[in-house]
């Protein structure tokens, strides 16, 4: 999933000023499972808005509401009509789904509520780590599941580097080295010999930015309901 | 800051605060009329954004009172809560209200004497801390509202719908 943080109050506050009716507009997949942007988050968001504001004597009127996906055109058809009775959007997506809301109902100001972060995992309850930089050109079948590219300092490809060190890495002695790790469960697995093929250079061709996939088998033309 | 009767909000989880909180009545124990009970299964179910609402609609004070902990009727409820409280208190912060209006407690069910004491302690904070700003803003913003309308309102018309109201 795309792992997201709310951006800190007073910058949200500052991006507010000028809007007396807003709405904040939640999304229901990846940030709702990282507590930064589904419904509860707008509910607590648009509590302290309102709060803030009221104490300082300020006005401002807030709509809440949470679709499925912003990054899907058929949620966010959905309140076209709904939102373009506001000043602004404020959005606790990820950055994708704040670009195709600001897409989809422009000119109306779309403004973002949250600091988009990694594509990661849950950890544990409340702990979120990065997994995959999606690269276009997954290694993983040669690594033993562990991405250098996200896990290594350096993303080497034939690691470890010299300054491995008790299975820890020469940047950052707090994390692991993720050679080291490679090496582990290559080991356990019984599959050590994978260590001794030199991968060639990563495709680097395939990261043209910004990215775009087709896929012509169900390619269909969409046009939105202005 | 002239005395005030601060308006409390006690979330009380139904095995052992809600228990201690009738038996103090019972028991006719004084302790402040102003606060209000919202009776909850556990303190597990407290949400942050109920503990901001409660501070929206105006409480001065706000405590969440659950069993002792390792006694929650759920196994941990509680101690979810007090996480939430310290979370919740974070959150009011950021709004601009203090932090020391809201605070979590815990009790047994006999412990009557407790709950009157927890509903005091939060009484006299906030006592201390004056009137949730919501609610001075309120006020401020009322009078306001009446004296332009004072000076607007034509004979014989309603007075304007109030302030705030929620969309
Ligand atoms: S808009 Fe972003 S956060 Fe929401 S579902 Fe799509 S990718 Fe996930
Ligand atoms: S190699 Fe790493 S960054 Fe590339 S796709 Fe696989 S997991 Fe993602």
């Amino acid at each position: 999933m795309i792992v997201a943080e709310r951006k800190p109050f007073t910058e949200i506050k500052e991006m507010l000023s000028g809007y007396r009716k807003i709405l904040i507009l939640g999304c229901g997949t990846c940030v709702s499972v990282c507590m930064a942007g589904g419904e509860k988050e707008v509910e607590i968001l648009a509590s302290q808005i309102r709060m803030a504001f009221e104490k300082e004597n300020r006005e401002i009127e807030i709509k809440e509401a949470t679709i499925q996906r912003q990054c899907d055109r058929e949620f966010i058809e959905t309140i076209r009509k709904m939102a373009g009775e506001y000043e602004a959007v404020l959005s606790l997506a990820c950055g994708a789904g704040v670009q195709f809301v600001a897409e989809l109902l422009a000119p109306l100001l779309i403004l973002p509520g949250l600091n988009t972060r990694f594509i990661g995992v849950a950890e544990a309850e409340g702990v979120w780590s990065e997994r995959c930089r999606a690269c276009g050109d997954c290694v993983l079948s040669e690594t033993a599941g562990i991405c250098p590219v996200t896990i290594c300092a350096k993303s080497l490809l034939n690691g470890p580097c010299g300054g491995t060190r008790d299975g820890k890495c020469e940047v950052d002695k707090d994390k692991d080295c993720a050679w080291t790790l490679i090496y582990r469960r290559l080991q356990e697995g019984g599959k050590l010999e994978k260590m001794r093929k030199i991968h060639p250079p990563k495709k680097h061709g395939v990261r043209i930015y910004p990215q775009r996939q087709v896929n012509e088998e169900f390619k269909k033309e969409v046009k939105s309901e202005k | 800051m002239a005395e005030f009767e601060p308006k409390v909000v006690a979330f009380c989880c139904h095995y052992c605060a809600y228990s201690a909180a009738d038996l103090a009545g019972s028991l006719r124990l004084e302790y402040p009329a102003n606060v209000r009970i919202v009776k909850l299964m556990c303190t597990g179910r407290v949400d942050a954004s109920h503990l901001l609402k409660a501070f929206e609609a105006g409480a001065d004070a706000v405590l969440v009172a659950g069993c002792e902990e390792g006694d929650c009727h759920f196994r941990e409820g509680n101690i979810k809560a007090k996480r939430r409280v310290g979370y919740a208190r974070k959150l009011l912060r950021e709004a601009g209200l203090e932090g020391e209006r809201l605070e979590m407690f815990n009790l047994g069910a006999s412990d009557a004497h407790k709950f009157a004491a927890a509903v005091n302690e939060m009484t006299e904070r906030a006592r201390k801390l004056g009137p949730n700003p919501l609610r001075i803003s309120r006020e401020h913003r009322a009078k306001s509202i009446e004296q332009r309308a004072k000076r607007t309102r034509a004979p014989g018309t309603r007075a304007p719908e109030k302030p705030n109201e929620r969309s």
